[in-house]
C-alpha cells in the first residue's frame, strides 16, 4: 500500500517563502486527507511542491508504489479552451509520456474514468462548450485516468452543484477504498471534510498548524483561530457531526 | 461509516439516471479517429492532383494522363516533356508543397506553444527578419557570410530570420516574461524589421528597390533540386522531433499549469519547439521569399477539420499547408494567361475570403 511522508518540506517561489517545516506522519493508502487552510494558505503551492514543481528544502518520501508517476494532480481550472473532445482531453491525459500509438486498454481506462465521474454521455462534446462544473468533473476524470497511487485535488467541488459535490466526494471516498489510493484533496467546504475525509491537515501562512483525524482537528478553537469563524460542531439526529457556523470574526 | 456507503453506492446510479444511456464512449472516438484518418487520406489526394495540375500547366501545356505518365514511367515520354516535367517544373512544384507544409506546420506550433491564434511566422517577425536580409543582400550587396552567388540571398535572409527568432527566445527567458509579451515582442520585430526595410529602400536605387518588392512578394520560381532539398531535409528531421512531443504539445493547449500537473515541463519545450520552428519557418521564407498567409490560416483549417489532437492536427496543417500553395500555384499560373503572378499575393487574395468564409460558416469552437 503507497505511503505518503512529508519531511520538513519547503517551498520558495525566488526568494520569497511559501511553504515552510511541513512535516506529517506516514498518510496512507485508502484514505482521504482534507488540505483545509483560508485563502493564500498555500494549499495549491503544497501540491505543486510535492509534485515537484517547485523548488524547496526538506523531502517527499513515497513508498510501496511501483508506478513511475506514482500522483496526479487536478490544479484549479483555468479554463482554457482547446479544440478537443472530452474523450480526447480525458485520453492525452493518459498518454502523457507514452508513445504515440493509443492501445484498446488506454481506451479502455478512458471509458472507466468518465463512466466512475457519470460524464461518459459528454465524451463527445468539445471541452471549449462545457460549463464550469463540467469541466471540472473532467478534470477528476484527466487525473483518475492516469491509475495513480495518490491523487491530489485543488478545490475539486468548487464549481459543482450540491448534488454533484456529494456525489463526486462519495465517489472519490469509495474509490479510494477500492484501489488502495491516497487522496488528499483542498477543500473549502469545512462540513464536506468532516463527512468524507480520514485525515485533514490545517496549513495557514505556508505552516501546518494541526493534522490528524477530522474531528479532532475541526474545532471551535481552530475554526476561531486559522478561519475566523465563531462556529460549533454539534450532533445531528443521525449522531453525525455537523458544522453550525455562527458568525465571522 | 455504513449509512456513508450506502449513499456513495447511490450517487453514481442517480446521476446516470439523469442522462440518457450512455453509449460506448471508445467506439464513438474510434469512428472519430477514422473519419480523421479519411479526412487526412482526402487531402493527400487532393495534393497530389493538385500537384500534376500544377506541373502540368505552363507555357507548353500537357495533359494530365502525360504528366501521370512521365511521373510513374519517365522512360516512356518524349524526352522533351521529361526535361521541361522534371527539371524544370518539378522543383518548383515540389517547393510549393515543402514550403506550404513548413510554414504551416511552424504557425501551427507557434499557436500551440503560444495559445495564441494569431502566432505564425509572419506575426512573429521571422518573415519581416528575412525580407530584411535578403533585401541587405539585393540593395547594397551586403553579404552576412560569403556563399555562392545564388545562395547569398537565402543565406542572409535566413541568418536573419534565426537573429530574430534567437532574439525572441532570449527575451522570453528573462523572468517575468509571459507569453502574451512574447507574442508583442514579435510584433515590435514585425514594425522595426518594416521600418529598417523603408530606411533601404528610401537610400537604394530603382532597380535594387524593384528587386526588393519582387522578393518581399514571394516567388516560387527561385526554387531549384538543391535548394529543394535543403528545405525537405530541414523539414524531415524537423517534423519527427516535433511528433516525439505530440501529446505534450497537445497538452500544452489546456494551459501551462494543466499542461505541467501531467509531467509536461512548459517552458523547456516552448524554447525547444520554437527553434525548431523558427528553423523550419526561416529556411523556407529564406529561398522563396515573404508567403505571409499559409502559416497563419493552414493551422486554422487543419483546426477546423482536425481539432488539436497532434497525431492529427500536425500532418493535417502540412497538409492544408502543402495544399494551400500549390493550388497558390496552380492560379498564379491560370489567372492571367502567361504570367506568373507572385504567389505571395494569390495566397493572401484567395486565401482570405476563403478563411473567413470557413469560420464565419463553422458552428464550433474554432480556437
Amino acid at each position: 500500500m503507497v505511503t505518503l511522508t512529508l519531511d520538513r518540506l519547503s517551498a520558495r517561489y525566488g526568494r520569497r517563502q511559501i511553504l515552510a517545516d511541513i512535516s506529517t506522519p506516514p498518510l496512507h493508502g485508502g484514505q482521504v486527507v482534507a488540505l483545509l487552510g483560508p485563502n493564500a494558505a498555500g494549499k495549491s503551492t503544497l501540491f505543486r511542491r510535492i509534485l515537484g514543481l517547485l523548488e524547496g528544502d526538506g523531502e517527499v518520501r513515497i513508498t510501496g508504489t511501483r508506478s513511475e508517476r506514482p500522483i496526479a494532480y487536478m490544479p484549479q481550472d483555468n479554463g482554457a479552451t482547446a479544440v478537443l473532445t472530452v474523450y480526447e482531453a480525458v485520453l492525452l491525459a493518459r498518454m502523457q509520456g507514452r508513445r504515440l500509438k493509443v492501445a484498446d486498454a488506454d481506451l479502455a481506462e478512458v471509458d472507466k474514468a468518465l463512466a466512475e465521474l457519470g460524464i461518459d454521455t459528454l465524451a463527445g462534446r468539445d471541452i471549449g462548450n462545457l460549463s464550469g462544473g463540467q469541466r471540472q468533473l473532467v478534470g477528476a476524470a484527466q487525473a483518475l485516468v492516469q491509475s495513480p497511487d495518490i491523487l491530489l485535488l485543488d478545490e475539486p467541488t468548487s464549481a459543482l452543484d450540491l448534488h454533484r459535490q456529494i456525489s463526486l466526494l462519495s465517489i472519490l471516498r469509495r474509490l479510494a477504498q477500492e484501489r488502495n489510493m491516497l487522496i488528499i484533496a483542498a477543500l473549502h467546504d469545512l462540513g464536506h471534510a468532516l463527512r468524507f475525509a480520514d485525515q485533514a491537515l490545517v496549513i495557514e501562512s505556508g505552516r501546518l498548524v494541526d493534522c490528524g483525524p477530522c474531528e479532532q482537528v475541526v474545532t471551535p478553537p481552530m475554526l476561531r483561530h486559522t478561519f475566523q469563524v465563531e462556529a460549533r460542531i454539534e450532533p445531528c439526529s443521525q449522531g453525525r457531526p455537523q458544522l453550525i457556523v455562527e458568525a465571522a470574526i | 461509516m455504513t449509512t456513508e456507503s450506502s449513499r456513495v453506492a447511490a450517487a453514481p446510479s442517480r446521476a446516470a439516471a439523469f442522462t440518457p444511456a450512455a453509449a460506448d464512449d471508445a467506439n464513438l472516438y474510434r469512428r472519430l479517429v477514422l473519419r480523421r484518418q479519411l479526412i487526412l487520406a482526402a487531402l493527400a489526394m487532393a495534393l497530389f492532383a493538385s500537384l500534376c495540375v500544377d506541373l502540368a500547366l505552363g507555357p507548353a501545356r500537357f495533359g494530365l494522363d502525360q504528366v501521370v505518365a512521365a511521373l510513374f514511367t519517365p522512360g516512356s515520354v518524349e524526352d522533351s516533356l521529361r526535361v521541361i516535367l522534371w527539371q524544370i517544373r518539378m522543383p518548383v512544384a515540389l517547393m510549393a508543397l515543402v514550403v506550404g507544409a513548413s510554414l504551416s506546420i511552424a504557425g501551427a506550433q507557434m499557436q500551440t506553444i503560444l495559445s495564441n491564434p494569431l502566432a505564425s511566422p509572419f506575426t512573429l517577425g521571422i518573415s519581416a527578419g528575412a525580407s530584411f536580409g535578403a533585401a541587405l543582400a539585393l540593395a547594397f550587396g551586403v553579404t552576412l557570410v560569403p556563399a555562392l552567388v545564388d545562395y547569398a540571398i537565402p543565406l542572409n535572409a535566413f541568418i536573419m530570420a534565426m537573429l530574430t527568432a534567437l532574439a525572441i527566445h532570449f527575451l522570453s527567458m528573462r523572468r517575468g516574461v509571459t507569453i502574451e509579451t512574447i507574442v508583442l515582442l514579435g510584433i515590435a520585430m514585425v514594425f522595426i524589421f518594416n521600418s529598417l526595410m523603408a530606411l533601404i529602400q528610401f537610400f537604394a536605387s530603382q532597380q535594387a528597390v524593384s528587386a526588393v518588392v519582387f522578393w518581399t512578394m514571394g516567388s516560387l520560381t527561385k526554387a531549384t533540386w538543391p535548394k529543394l532539398g535543403i528545405a525537405f531535409a530541414v523539414l524531415a528531421v524537423v517534423v519527427p522531433l516535433l511528433a516525439r512531443h505530440g501529446w505534450a504539445l497537445t497538452a500544452m493547449r489546456l494551459g501551462d499549469a494543466k499542461a505541467e500537473s501531467l509531467g509536461v515541463k512548459p517552458r523547456a519545450l516552448r524554447l525547444e519547439v520554437l527553434i525548431m520552428v523558427s528553423l523550419l519557418a526561416a529556411i523556407a521564407v529564406s529561398f522563396v521569399g515573404t508567403i505571409g498567409f499559409v502559416g497563419l490560416v493552414g493551422p486554422h483549417i487543419a483546426r477546423l477539420l482536425l481539432g488539436e489532437d497532434q497525431r492529427f492536427f500536425l500532418p493535417g496543417s502540412a497538409l492544408c499547408g502543402a495544399l494551400m500553395l500549390s493550388v497558390g500555384s496552380v492560379l498564379s499560373k491560370v489567372i492571367i494567361p502567361g504570367t506568373i503572378i507572385p504567389i505571395g499575393i494569390i495566397t493572401s487574395l484567395v486565401g482570405i475570403p476563403f478563411f473567413l468564409f470557413l469560420i464565419l460558416n463553422h458552428k464550433k469552437n474554432a480556437w
